[in-house]
């Protein structure tokens, strides 16, 4: 132990978080903006019972390049809570808590995460044609 | 010093016996949304840019009018629970605790009957 710093006590900002622990707050974090997605969901939808003028609104609001980072945004944090919500449900059940494969899942908690961003948005760009 | 008994203050405030009952429907509600969601977010990108006419149509449609109607059920229920969570985690003062868990609640129960009867309009067109 001679000559090697001793490990001070770590405080939220200046420690580096582990992986796993950014994965931890990000999946609570993504929750809570998730349920004010939800206020917007309904919101869509009374708009479209409203009728076409109402519904218009609404659009236009999400087809304005603001609108469509947000939606980008809800998409994301919508995919990213249901994969590490998956890997909850694996912990629950007692799997997956070596630390090597708890780092694997969070890198396809991420991965799988973009990748069905992307795959979701494609579809979305490619019905509309560009 | 109190009028009451040591016995008295303690009484009550052991297990409610509803933890289990909290976590479980968490993860009931959980498993039923990966499903829900993934035909969500992919129904709304293939609609994408579709006008309010064909947009109304594919609510009307009784499967996508039922799913939506879950989407909407399941996932107010597990938001709720889990804001919950992260309320009850958050604030230490008894009394505003206990008002947002109500707001939240009871703004759950809002969205959820107002969304659903926006669904039902379109699908039984009323």
């Amino acid at each position: 132990m001679a000559g090697r710093a001793k490990p001070l006590s770590p405080h939220l900002q200046i420690y580096r978080l582990p992986l796993n622990a950014i994965l931890s707050i990000t999946h609570r974090i993504t929750g809570v903006i998730l349920a004010l997605g939800a206020v917007l969901v309904v919101a869509m939808l009374i708009a479209a019972a409203s009728g076409s003028q109402a519904w218009g609104a609404m659009y236009a609001m999400g087809a304005h390049w603001l609108g469509q980072i947000v939606l980008f945004g809800f998409t994301l944090a919508l995919y990213y809570h249901m994969c590490a919500g998956v890997r909850h449900l694996f912990w629950d059940a007692g799997y997956g808590y070596e630390l090597p494969t708890a780092r694997r899942s969070s890198q396809a908690i991420i991965v799988v995460a973009i990748v069905l961003t992307l795959a979701t948005w494609a579809v979305a760009y490619s019905v509309s044609g560009g | 010093m109190s009028l009451r008994t040591p016995l008295a203050t303690a009484r009550g405030l052991g297990s409610a016996k509803e933890g289990v009952d909290h976590w479980w429907k968490q993860r009931l509600t959980a498993i039923a949304l990966v499903p829900l969601l993934l035909w969500f977010g992919f129904s709304v990108a293939l609609l994408g840019t579709a006008d309010y006419y064909t947009v109304v149509g594919w609510l009307a449609h009784p499967v996508n009018a039922g799913l939506m109607i879950l989407v909407l059920a399941a996932g107010l229920w597990h938001g709720a629970i889990g804001l919950q969570v992260v309320i009850e985690d958050y604030i230490a003062t008894e009394w505003k605790k206990i008002t947002v868990l109500l707001l939240v609640q009871f703004a759950a129960v809002v969205l959820a009957l107002a969304g659903i009867l926006a669904v039902l309009r379109i699908a039984l067109g009323v």
